[in-house]
């Protein structure tokens, strides 16, 4: 049977339309909460699952170095699906736990996936004590009781024949994108709730086909919610995680859509954490060079400017190849740029059908 | 030159279309039975296999528990451990007066091998998630009462009949069994690293992927039998076949040799000839495949009623035609008829080119031919008998039977041979001796015919002494088994506890139904607990026993076995049983368990509780006056809601039972009639055939003074003799036959053997049935023979002397 078509059910809640990669630009059902502007955050439980809005996601991921003098990059995620904007303590309850995890060296790149019903165990997320899990992955808080519940943090994945296990610490507050993390998608009004933790230092081991290999590095994790992220012409999206050497990082994303003018926006954030969010269109992304990826071309060079900022780079991949080909199959993988600013970082594009 | 002698051999069908149809309608009908056989086996291993296929039990590992029932916290903990397993959960589901099986599987996590149904269309994911949703096969959906059932039922044609598929917690709310799973799939590839099963899950067995489903492995010997007879009817069909092929080769003898003389090399007849029976077989395996197909089309329901009730194995109601099953009845045509024509074909090589070309009863007996074919007779007798110590297994069986079918086919002239000389010497009137002597003197001409009588009247016998003695002992042992009037089920424990409290000063006596499932002897089995009480004491059906046994089993001293594990694995009373994750525990007892393809244990209650106290005790079977029951029924109903399918009397499982029983061998009797039926028109045609030849044989004794009428009386007479004297061989031959299938081919294919009994009342049935089918076939030959004008005898004088 097509696993792949019942995994775009999935995430194709009714009404279906098709539309928008991985159907998150389909309307909202009636039921579902729409993000709104202003928000307030209450910690620690807006670090835990929101069930009434269709799709959330725990996205963590680092650029590494290795013992070996290596770069590597990896990827945990947990994406949280909902059927309809309730939860049951049973079987029936219609949430649904997707988990990917990455692992991206010079030659190689490794991915893995796991799909998980909610309610019974094998995935959720507590917002206290946190904990992000599904099956034997886990993001775990191994924070202080008086510190933000996802400042410290153990990591865990593994995948058919490779795993890492990480210890991860914040050196910085929390960011909140957009307007006080309230993220605006389009012209015409999508928008999530999106906030980050991008100041982590990272120390662990990776467990390659060829051996351990000790890594420290430096990890972003992005906490996102919303029903309707996407607009209905929106194909797909191109995310920037980008941390500079002096410290300071942006975040940058533009939305593609079938006019060609497609929608940017980027937040840039102080070594001290303080965030700009910049204004939309504001950040120029340019592809520069595309390599064939399983039968598409996906541009793995770029250009980005950002005139407010001073910044005008290039960003090329540590593995052009670095494809996950999971049911809904993206781009994902570490970065290195160079020009005005230089320095490691992340990249996300989907769509790329 | 070529065609115009084809053309010249073919004329012959032209005059005698009477033996053109005879050829045709034998081969058809000897393909039909065997196709038609064929049709039903095909379809069933079909849908066995796509049933395995479609839910992933042939190519996937699944984790079991060790004492029932997995709890569901058991799955998340192997997730969280790393392990890529997937829960199923499976029940019967009583829907109205049908149960289905009832699938419960979470399509999130189970390997892609189970992905049985599509959920890509809108809403269907959800449906199926929030278990508003399930699915069945069309056929299924049409066989029960949806309504009944809590779902919205799509049909969905990839789906193992007789199933429901569901989401995993629709089919726990379904069958009342919340938090609990039946087994684990395991995903082929796991991650590497992970911790080991036998560390982190001791309590379930891992399965490896079965090659050939339990369906198929149940019903193999159900299939062998089925096809043993397709085989027999064909060999019945083929005996026709070579009759009209030699006659109608004898016949054109006289044709041949002018052809010969013509100038047409031997070579070239031959291959003419072996065209002929091509096209000829061509022809008739087309119609045959055609029967085969109404056959297989018209017997197929019962079969499959018979296969769900007897080993729970569904099988489609209706036929498809499948490309490799014509194409083997045609071959089979092809094969018999050449089979059938080879040794014609080998005569008219040898033909000598100036032989007489008078035609001549073809095959008349020669002292050294009779002398060969007792020899061949003997051989194959001798093959029977050693065929056990020879093969093993139902090989050993099936062998057994075919050397003694042939070798009793083969030794039936010399037998009949025998019996009319015997006759002749006992008679004292010269008409009477020429009765006999001109019985004799035909009896080449129809030997081939009453062979075929002789194996249908065989078979018949043999599998209807089967049949009967299976019923016979079946409705015993049910009896026995079923001694106790009321079955009720707990749906968990707390309360089927409660319902023991409430039964306690209603009835005469409470018997747990307790057991577990584990390896036997290194095979699939279970072990039962039993109670120290009067109800097995005196009712359970002990094949053998140490003294005291019931003493010995209550004290914990021993087990009981069936006789399933204890043939398979040869165990002797003394014998030692180790008991899955239990003590090892002497044989104290052999019980019979007839229609349980598993090795089963009884351990005494006490013992049982100790060994294995996590068992879930559900199930409990009430001793209660008869005239209670109903109201007991009622009782139970209102104060625990119980539906009906935990609640059952004695009298519903025997009728179900015995159902499935009579509809099993419904099947068996309509080949058998079928078979017989073949063998009656293979003596009308050769009858037939005798008739023509037999007037220079006649007509003197006509000229002698008997009347026509006499004559044709006397025919009749002839006709019945044969038929009775067949009759009589057939028994022993038949009764030979039920044995063998019942101490051989039984206990290999089952697993048990049943005892013997003898049924003369059925015999002479089947013996009115032979004589009324010889005197029918010889009726129109007689009659022919009581309306020949006096001149025609006369002109044998002229003409043939």
């Amino acid at each position: 049977m097509n696993a792949k078509a019942l995994i775009i059910s999935l995430f194709l809640a009714s009404p279906v339309t098709a539309q928008g990669f991985a159907g998150l630009g389909t309307s909202t059902s009636d039921d579902f909460a729409v993000p709104a502007p202003n928000p307030i955050f209450a910690f620690p439980e807006d670090h835990g699952p929101h069930p009434d809005y269709r799709i959330e996601w725990w996205y963590l991921t680092a650029t590494l170095s290795g013992a070996d003098g290596q770069d590597y990059g990896i990827q945990w995620t947990l994406f949280r699906s909902a059927l309809a904007p309730v939860r049951t303590e049973t079987w029936d309850s219609p949430q649904i736990w997707m988990g990917h995890a990455g692992l991206t060296t010079k030659d190689a790149h490794f991915h893995a996936e796991r799909l998980a019903r909610d309610a019974i165990g094998q995935a959720g997320v507590e917002a206290a004590p946190f904990e992000v899990w599904i099956d034997d992955w886990q993001m775990l808080s191994t924070a202080g009781p008086d510190q933000d519940a996802i400042s410290a943090l153990s990591l865990t994945a593994r995948g058919a024949d490779w795993s890492y296990d990480l210890a991860l610490n914040a050196q910085g507050p929390l960011v909140f994108q957009g307007e006080g993390g309230f993220s605006v998608k389009s012209d015409t009004g999508q928008a999530s709730y999106y906030y980050s933790q991008p100041f982590y230092t990272i120390e662990g081991t990776l467990d390659l086909p060829s051996g351990p290999v000790a890594v420290t590095g430096q990890g972003w994790l992005d906490r996102e919610w919303s029903s309707q992220p996407l607009a209905g012409d929106q194909r797909g999206w191109d995310w920037f995680s980008l941390q500079f050497e002096d410290g300071s990082k942006m975040m940058g994303f533009q939305l593609r859509d079938s006019s060609d003018d497609g929608f940017t926006s980027a937040t840039w954030i102080e070594a001290d954490g303080t965030s700009t969010a910049l204004p939309p269109r504001a950040l120029q992304v340019t592809p520069v060079e595309t390599t064939q990826v399983e039968g598409r071309e996906v541009p793995v060079v770029w250009r980005l400017e950002l005139p407010e900022k001073g910044l005008d780079i290039t960003t090329t991949a540590l593995n052009p190849l670095s494809w996950m080909p999971t049911l809904f199959p993206y781009w994902e993988g570490p970065i290195r740029f160079e020009g005005t600013h230089a320095g490691r970082g992340y990249l996300e594009m989907t769509g790329y059908e | 030159m070529r065609r115009a002698a084809f053309l010249t051999l073919l004329s012959h069908w032209r005059r005698h279309p009477g033996q053109l149809l005879t050829l045709v309608l034998g081969l058809s009908l000897a393909t039909a039975l065997w196709s038609g056989v064929q049709a039903i086996n095909t379809e069933a291993r079909a849908s066995y296999d796509e049933a395995a296929e479609s839910l992933g039990q042939n190519s996937l590992a699944t984790l079991e528990g060790r004492q029932g029932p997995i709890p569901q916290t058991r799955f998340v903990d192997l997730r969280r451990a790393g392990w890529l397993v997937s829960p199923v959960l499976e029940g019967r589901l009583r829907v109205g007066d049908r149960s289905v099986r009832l699938r419960g599987y979470d399509p999130l996590t189970a390997p892609l091998a189970a992905q049985a149904v599509d959920l890509s269309a809108p809403d269907a994911l959800t449906g199926f998630l929030t278990g508003t949703v399930g699915f069945a096969h069309p056929e299924t959906l049409a066989s029960i009462d949806a309504t009944l059932i809590d779902l919205r039922l799509s049909p969905q044609a990839r789906l193992p009949l007789g199933v429901i598929l569901t989401d995993i917690g629709a089919a726990q709310r379904l069958l009342e069994v919340s938090g609990q799973l039946s087994a684990l799939l395991v995903w082929p590839d796991q991650p590497r690293g992970l911790p080991s099963l036998a560390d982190i899950a001791p309590d379930l067995i891992r399965t490896a992927p079965q090659s050939t489903s339990d369906a198929a492995r149940l019903t193999d010997s159900f299939h062998l039998n089925l096809t043993a007879f397709g085989l027999l009817s064909f060999a019945v069909g083929l005996f026709i076949v070579h009759a009209a092929i030699g006659l109608a080769f004898e016949q054109r003898r006289q044709m041949f040799r002018t052809l010969r003389a013509l100038g047409l090399p031997t070579r070239k007849l031959i291959e003419l000839l072996a065209i002929e029976v091509a096209v000829l077989a061509l022809l008739a395996g087309a119609i045959g495949v055609a029967l085969g197909y109404l056959i297989a089309a018209a017997l197929l329901p019962d079969v499959a009623a018979t296969l769900r009730g007897l080993y729970g194995a569904e099988v489609t109601g209706t036929l498809a035609l499948r490309p490799g099953w014509w194409l083997s009845g045609l071959t089979i045509a092809f094969l018999g008829a050449a089979v059938a024509a080879a040794q014609s074909l080998w005569r008219v090589a040898k033909l000598p080119l100036l032989a007489p070309a008078q035609p001549r009863a073809w095959l008349r007996a020669s002292e050294r031919g009779l002398r060969i074919q007792a020899g061949i007779a003997l051989a194959f007798f001798a093959i029977a008998a050693l065929s056990l110590t020879l093969f093993s297994g139902l090989i050993a069986g099936f062998v057994m039977l075919a050397a003694l079918l042939l070798g009793a086919a083969l030794i039936l002239p010399i037998f009949l041979s025998g019996a009319l000389t015997l006759g002749g010497r006992l008679s004292k009137s010269a008409l009477g001796q020429w009765f006999w002597a001109d019985t004799r003197h035909q009896l080449p001409g129809l030997s081939l015919a009453l062979m075929a009588l002789m194996l249908a009247l065989a078979t018949n016998i043999g599998v209807g002494t089967m049949v009967s003695s299976f019923r016979l002992t079946f409705t015993g042992w049910l009896d026995q088994r079923l001694a106790s009037e009321f079955y009720v089920t707990g749906r968990d424990q707390a309360e089927a506890a409660d319902i023991r409290e409430f039964l306690i000063p209603r009835v005469d006596a409470i018997l747990p139904i307790w057991r577990i499932e584990g390896a036997l002897e290194g095979q699939p089995g279970e072990v039962f607990a039993v109670a120290d009480h009067p109800t097995y004491r005196d009712n359970w059906p002990l094949l053998r026993a140490r003294a005291q046994v019931w003493d010995s089993v209550a004290a914990g001293q021993g087990v009981l076995i069936n006789e399933q594990l204890w043939r398979r694995s040869a165990l002797n009373l003394g014998d030692q049983v180790a008991l899955p994750n239990g003590p090892t525990l002497p044989v104290l007892g052999v019980y019979s368990d007839y229609g349980n393809p598993k090795g089963q244990v009884m351990l005494g209650l006490a013992q049982f509780e100790a060994t294995y106290p996590d068992a879930p005790g559900l199930g409990f079977a009430v001793r209660i006056a008869p005239d209670k029951v109903e109201d007991l029924r009622n009782d139970l109903a209102e104060r625990f809601m119980l539906p009906d399918a935990l609640m059952i009397d004695q009298a519903q499982v025997k009728s179900f039972s015995l159902g499935v029983f009579e509809r099993t061998f419904a099947v068996s009797a309509a080949l058998n009639i079928l078979t017989l039926g073949v063998a009656g028109f293979a003596m009308l045609t050769s009858l037939l055939t005798l008739a023509t030849m037999r007037l220079p044989q006649l007509a003197p004794v006509w000229a002698l003074g008997l009347t026509r009428a006499r004559l044709a009386r006397l025919e009749l007479l002839r006709a019945a003799l044969l038929a009775a004297l067949t009759a009589i061989a057939a028994l022993p031959v038949g009764l030979a036959l039920a044995w063998a299938l019942l101490a051989v081919v039984n206990v290999e294919a089952f697993g048990w053997r049943l005892p013997m009994f003898l049924f003369p009342g059925q015999w002479a049935l089947l013996g009115a049935l032979a004589l009324a089918a010889a005197l029918l076939a010889a009726l129109w030959p007689v009659r022919k023979l009581a309306t020949t004008p006096p001149g025609d005898l006369l002109k044998v004088f002229a003409n043939e002397r």
